[in-house]
């Protein structure tokens, strides 16, 4: 089962993605990511865009991914919905779908900034795996 | 918070004395009610900030201190790089020279009001706000390093203002030893289209009435009259800041055992000021000041063509231009030796009393305007240092209200257009690209900015000066 929720930082908002592998949890948590934006389902998959990062470190290598989204979300002016994750030996390969800006229809709440350690977790737990931090908005 | 964990000095005054790995005491300047609302994480963040090597004094929290990252947002904290004082990048923030810009119009409430959907029309339009909007302007390689080294005397070289506004802009406009080089391929990428845009959240810009006085005098000295219209600007260094606080933060985490730095907590990432690292994130954080102090000079550029077509009246002449998420090299004494500190001031303001040298001639004899933003809607004050705050807090204040309730709480306690309506009836235009952004940003999500600013005035941070309210709220 795969889902995604926010929990609650007094000035930001925390992102938590669930799935049952790893790969499942990182695609919720960036689900949760455009969430801070917009509805996810007023976004439309029609581009699609290829991520890579890497990070030996489990935890840091959910920061580098959330961050790397948020990073061609403002170079390239584009919401995400959909993203299908790899992750093997600390390298993440990815493609994220969206489409661009349209702030009449999207309605952009508020920008991230960037994602922070602040609890940052990534655990595998009797119900599979949960990814989550906390992202500056 | 629970106040039995901590000892109460005086009325406005709250210390926790060193223990386990603490270096110094750790303070938190707050009447009760503002500290029994206090997350708990402020105490455990400011102590933990107490830990970091080289920090000299106390580990500080201001009266609108709240959970931050590492660091509470509304902490300040001095190092001496002479001994083995570090720089952190959660210290500073992800928005780096986030901060406020009021600019006088010369023009009363009555005159303005009789255009005010007209203004706030033209500012939604000429400003861009809200995630996903570019500014005109585009820069390339060069003129990006010339911006970076340049800051707002770039600006207004450029055209984007006039040089007495320089004179009111802290460093004169320019933040030196800024290190283009040191800023990443990536953080440029990010603000080549963002030159003079607004960003979103909390950022706004506004049109305010001076709606009273405290301090005769020291409004005077800052030309601010009872009815006078006001233009405040809230926003920071933009997608290059953004994108310097992401890298620095994760470098800066994966090398503290390199440095030997016992971190109490992973999020107080950060790096010796003597070693290549931290002085190459120095150099990038400088040059992202510059980057905001750009930013608040094209956006006042901006306004004043907006006042020009609507108000031609109208003089725009700066108050002050103040930053809240810094680290800066300042002279401070402390136990009666004068010594070079790195202060870092997250979600805090400077506060030169009276006197400081580094204050321009105009205002020496006063003080430094300490400009706080409120919630939308509500209210705004203007402070002003005073020489005191130099032994309480390095020279430092609050910098506004802080949020009381999330913003996943907020949107769903109330609806973005009920808020405009709200608001309109009490008087307030608000233009938003985003109904839920504005849901977000309600003024019930946000704690009473007046109480805030009375405990800085009474515990001796700075003193009240001015309060003013929003006439029009252009909202990101």
């Amino acid at each position: 089962m795969q889902y995604w929720e926010h929990f609650q930082h007094s000035a930001d908002i925390g992102v938590r993605g669930f799935g049952g592998r790893l790969e499942e949890a990182f695609a919720q948590s960036a689900v949760a990511l455009t969430a801070i934006i917009t509805e996810p389902n007023r976004v439309r998959p029609q581009l699609a865009v290829k991520i890579s990062c890497h990070c030996g470190n489990v935890d840091l290598l959910l920061m580098e991914w959330l961050n790397a989204l948020i990073f061609e979300m403002s170079v390239r002016k584009m919401l995400f919905a959909r993203f299908d994750v790899e992750i093997r030996n600390g390298d993440l390969l990815a493609t994220a779908w969206g489409e661009d800006i349209d702030i009449e229809r999207h309605q952009p709440a508020v920008e991230p900034k960037g994602a922070t350690l602040t609890e940052l977790k990534v655990r595998e737990t009797d119900h599979g795996w949960l990814a989550q931090c906390v992202i500056d908005v | 918070m629970r106040i039995t964990d901590l000892e109460h000095i005086d009325e406005y005054v709250w210390r926790v004395d060193p223990r386990e790995d603490m270096l110094v005491p750790a303070i938190i300047y707050a009447d009760t009610p503002l500290l029994e609302a206090m997350d708990d994480k402020v105490l455990h963040q400011s102590m933990n900030v107490a830990k970091l090597p080289g920090i000299v004094g106390a580990s500080y929290a201001m009266p609108d201190a709240h959970w931050g990252y590492g660091f509470p947002i509304g902490g300040v904290a001095a190092f001496d790089p002479d001994q083995g004082g570090v720089i952190s990048a959660g210290g500073v923030g992800f928005d780096i020279s986030c901060g406020v810009r009021t600019l006088h119009t010369g023009l009363n409430r009555k005159t303005v009001a009789s255009r005010n959907t007209e203004l706030a029309d033209a500012l939604y339009s000429n400003i861009p706000c809200g995630m996903g909007s570019t500014g005109k302007l585009r820069l390339g390689d060069a003129q990006m390093d010339a911006m970076l080294r340049g800051g707002a005397q770039w600006a207004v070289a450029g055209g984007y203002g006039e040089s007495a506004d320089l004179e009111r802009t802290e460093e004169y406009g320019r933040m030196s030893e800024a290190q283009p080089e040191a800023v990443s391929r990536r953080a440029k990428e990010r603000q080549r289209k963002e030159m003079g845009t607004l960003g979103s959240g909390n950022h706004y810009l506004e049109l305010q009435t001076v709606a009273e006085i405290f301090d005769p005098a020291v409004a005077a000295g800052f030309g601010l009259d009872v009815d006078e219209v006001l233009v405040s600007i809230h926003c920071g260094s933009r997608g290059l800041g953004h994108q310097i606080g992401t890298e620095f933060l994760k470098e800066m985490a994966e090398s503290a055992k390199v440095f030997g730095i016992r971190l109490p907590d992973r999020e107080l990432a950060c790096a010796p000021l003597a070693s290549e690292l931290g002085q190459r994130y120095l150099g990038a954080m400088r040059a992202a000041i510059n980057c905001a102090l750009a930013n608040r000079q094209i956006i006042t550029h901006l306004v004043r063509e907006v006042f020009a077509d609507v108000l031609p009246e109208a003089r725009l002449r700066l108050l002050y231009d103040v930053s809240h998420n810094t680290c800066k090299l300042e002279t401070h004494v402390v136990d009666g030796e004068s010594r070079q500190l790195f202060v870092h001031r997250k979600g805090a303001t400077r506060a030169f009393g009276a006197g400081h040298t580094e204050l321009p001639g105009a205002l020496r004899d006063v003080g430094q305007p300490v400009l706080i933003g409120g919630s939308m809607g509500t209210e705004s004050h203007i402070l002003c240092g005073v020489p005191r705050s130099e032994t309480l807090s390095f020279s430092s204040a609050c910098h506004g209200a802080g949020r009381s309730m999330s913003r996943r709480q907020a949107s769903r306690t109330w609806r973005g257009r009920q808020v405009v309506d709200e608001l309109a009836a009490r008087g307030t235009i608000i233009r938003s690209p985003s109904p839920r952004g504005v849901a977000e940003e309600a003024p019930g999500a946000y704690k009473d900015v007046g109480a805030v600013v009375d405990t800085a005035h009474r515990a001796g941070l700075a003193r009240k000066v001015a309060r003013l309210t929003p006439m029009v709220c252009i909202k990101g």
